[in-house]
């Protein structure tokens, strides 16, 4: 802004200016410090969780070896213990979560800004965002004493009669109707990441030109065809990264699964049996843990997850880049 | 700027309310939920009449013993006993608190609080996932007249450690010889079936919820939720509903005087009226702490509650320690507590 309109001047600069000049090079490296620094605490303390961790769990890693990741074994009395329980119900919980969670959001997001009625949009939008402010442990109470016993009384029996005998996948569906287990967790864990995604996908639908859209309608689209042949190829990179936010959250969420997941170290096929997950086993197990091994196994549990959370939002990555190379972008 | 402002009071506000209570606190311990409500009630009685005040700390046993082996806090709290040796390793000393005792608690339709009785095998078979169905033969001739659904059999068990757990485990384990094989005990065990809540809420909540589920909880937890408990067959054969007079009973039988340390888990106690899981909640302290002032200061309050705090406990639907207990406290204090 400075640099337009000023008038050219002869002769030698002035001395006030010349201290302005060096007042404003001052500013200009402490910001580049003060920026660089909170870029490079992101990094620090990224390292030094992972790896005060990994140190946490050296005792479990030494004594279980890679026998940590794939035995199934949760014994604090023989002290014995392994991951791939919990491993096994965070993804599958989260999978349910995404499955329930990406094509809802993604009709919130649509509905918002291309459907709904200006006036109904903001209040909407508002809402959605609201509910991403909500506590996990109110989602969790909720679960337990609102979704659980109906899911328990009217959905599962249901369910696990029907869905039960179907071939295939068959054993996914039948199980006592307890009303807790994976697909409970899934479910309110799908609910809890809504906001996060649509939120996303509402904000970025809305950066895409008018002129775009228009001449698709100009050209006799339909909104549907907008919707899937302009909006979305256009905000595509964009939509996944609000994706993998939300599958991010529902990988470490806590609260919330321990209520209604059921907190059991068993493998079971059953979506409608109890399962664990890594956060869950953690945040009950932690205070009581009483031998060191038990803890050092808890903390080795905690760098799991950063494994986990590691890997799959790398995965994620990896196809973003695969698919904007297909765009050539 | 005007956020500012407001955090910065915050802050200051919550800085004084930190240091008021730390100076406020003559003395600290932590330790074991399971006596939290009385001891903060005992707390509040004790500071009115001798204007002193104890902190209590509900973090859990685990947290209890570790804090007090750091020497943070002036006693620890622990619903399991330390042995001896790990007490003189550390220099500490250990005395009963507080009676309490686990209860199983059902949800069998049109099924009262009492109705069911059960043996502590048939108890053990259930949680093993031996017996999988309320009308079981075994269940059914316990409870000779009483007619049982034929209903699946869900468990609910602690999904975090807990004393609560270790003295129903100990239980399970005194009584039956395929559960301490297969299981054993401790504060958190590798169980064979079932979910696990969080906490004696949780527990409460699930078994509350689940038609046919069967839990443990501490007894207030079981009153207050008016929950359907179970009777229990006890070592000397009797069937008992668990209450003030069956845990004291427990308590009066038990062997205290031949146990070193007060080294103890009550479980499955001899005599006829006798709760057989009832549950003491043990004290930690050195024998020679550092700060010997706020150590007398926590032992003067342990003698107060002896003396004065009886109703209070019953209030909350614990059980006070028999006074030869108290007494053998006192001489224990007298032999090892020279402070």
């Amino acid at each position: 802004m400075n640099s337009i309109a000023l008038p050219a001047r002869a002769g030698p600069p002035l001395p006030a200016e010349d201290a302005r000049d060096a007042r404003d090079l001052r500013a200009d490296r402490i910001f580049r410090w003060i920026v660089a620094g909170a870029g490079m605490f992101v990094l620090v303390s990224l390292t030094a969780a992972a790896l005060s961790m990994l140190w946490g769990g050296k005792e479990a890693f030494q004594t279980f070896g890679w026998g940590f990741f794939t035995s199934s074994d949760w014994d604090p009395v023989q002290r014995k213990f392994g991951a791939f329980v919990p491993i096994v119900g965070t993804l599958v919980s989260a999978s349910i979560a995404m499955l329930i969670a990406v094509p809802v959001s993604f009709g919130i997001a649509l509905f918002l800004t291309e459907v709904a009625p200006a006036w109904m949009r903001t209040p909407v939008g508002a809402a959605v965002e609201l509910l991403a402010g909500i506590p996990s442990i109110i989602y969790g109470m909720w679960g337990l004493f609102v979704l659980a016993p109906f899911l328990a009384e009217n959905v599962y029996p249901w369910v696990d009669e029907n869905m039960g005998q179907w071939p295939l996948v068959g054993a996914l569906f039948s199980g006592p109707p307890l009303g807790l287990g994976m697909l409970t967790a899934g479910l309110v864990l799908g609910i809890m990441v809504i906001p996060f995604i649509s939120s996303v996908m509402r904000e970025v639908f809305l950066t895409v030109p008018t002129p775009l859209k228009e001449s698709a309608y100009a050209l006799g689209a339909t909104t549907s065809e907008v919707a899937w042949d302009v909006v979305l190829p256009y905000t595509r990179s964009a939509v996944i990264g609000g994706i993998f936010l939300g599958l991010g959250r529902a990988l470490g969420e806590t609260m919330a699964v321990t209520f209604v997941l059921g907190n059991a170290h068993e493998l079971s096929t059953s979506l409608l049996m109890p399962g664990n997950s890594i956060a869950a086993a953690i945040a009950n197990e932690f205070s009581e843990a009483d031998s060191p091994i038990y803890l050092s196994s808890l903390i080795a549990l905690g760098f799991t997850l950063f494994l986990v959370t590691f890997v799959v939002l790398s995965i994620a990555k990896f196809m973003l880049m695969q698919l904007q190379r297909k765009e050539g972008r | 700027m005007l956020n500012k402002i407001k955090l910065r009071a915050v802050a200051l506000a919550l800085a004084a309310s930190f240091t008021g209570s730390l100076l406020a606190a003559d003395v600290t311990g932590a330790g074991a939920s399971f006596v939290y409500p009385v001891m903060s009630k005992w707390s509040a009685d004790y500071a009115k009449t001798t204007k002193k005040r104890v902190n209590y700390q509900s973090i859990g046993s685990g947290g209890g013993i570790a804090q007090i082996k750091a020497a943070t806090v002036d006693f620890g709290s622990s619903d399991a006993p330390l042995k001896p040796e790990e007490l003189a390793q550390f220099g500490l000393g250990q005395f009963p608190s507080v009676i309490g005792g686990v209860v199983p608690v059902v949800n069998v339709p049109g099924l009262k609080a009492g109705a069911m009785k059960l043996d502590g095998n048939v108890l053990a078979d259930i949680f093993l996932g031996k017996i999988t169905m309320w009308n079981d033969p075994r269940i059914v001739a316990a409870n000779g007249g009483v007619k049982l659904p034929a209903k699946k059999i869900t468990v609910v068990h602690r999904s975090d450690g807990s004393g609560t757990t270790f003295n129903f485990v100990n239980y399970l384990s005194k009584v039956s010889p395929a559960w301490k094989s297969s299981v054993g005990e401790g504060t958190a065990v590798k169980w064979p079936v079932g979910i696990g809540g969080k906490g004696n809420e949780g527990v409460a909540a699930y078994v509350k919820q689940i038609n046919g589920s069967i839990g443990y909880v501490e007894l207030s937890y079981a009153l207050q939720n008016k929950m359907a408990f179970t009777r229990l067959k006890n070592a000397a054969g009797k069937y008992v509903a668990p209450n003030a007079e069956t845990f004291s009973a427990a308590a009066a039988s038990a062997d205290w005087a031949n146990s070193k340390d007060f080294h103890l888990v009550m479980t499955n106690a001899p005599g006829e009226n006798s709760w057989p899981i009832t549950a003491t909640n043990f004290i930690l302290m050195y024998k020679q702490p550092k700060k010997a002032a706020s150590a007398k200061d926590a032992r003067d309050f342990f003698r107060w509650v002896y003396a004065n705090g009886d109703a209070q406990a019953m209030a909350l639907d614990y059980v006070p320690l028999p006074d030869a207990l108290v007494q053998q406290v006192e001489a224990y204090w007298k032999a090892n507590m020279k402070f």
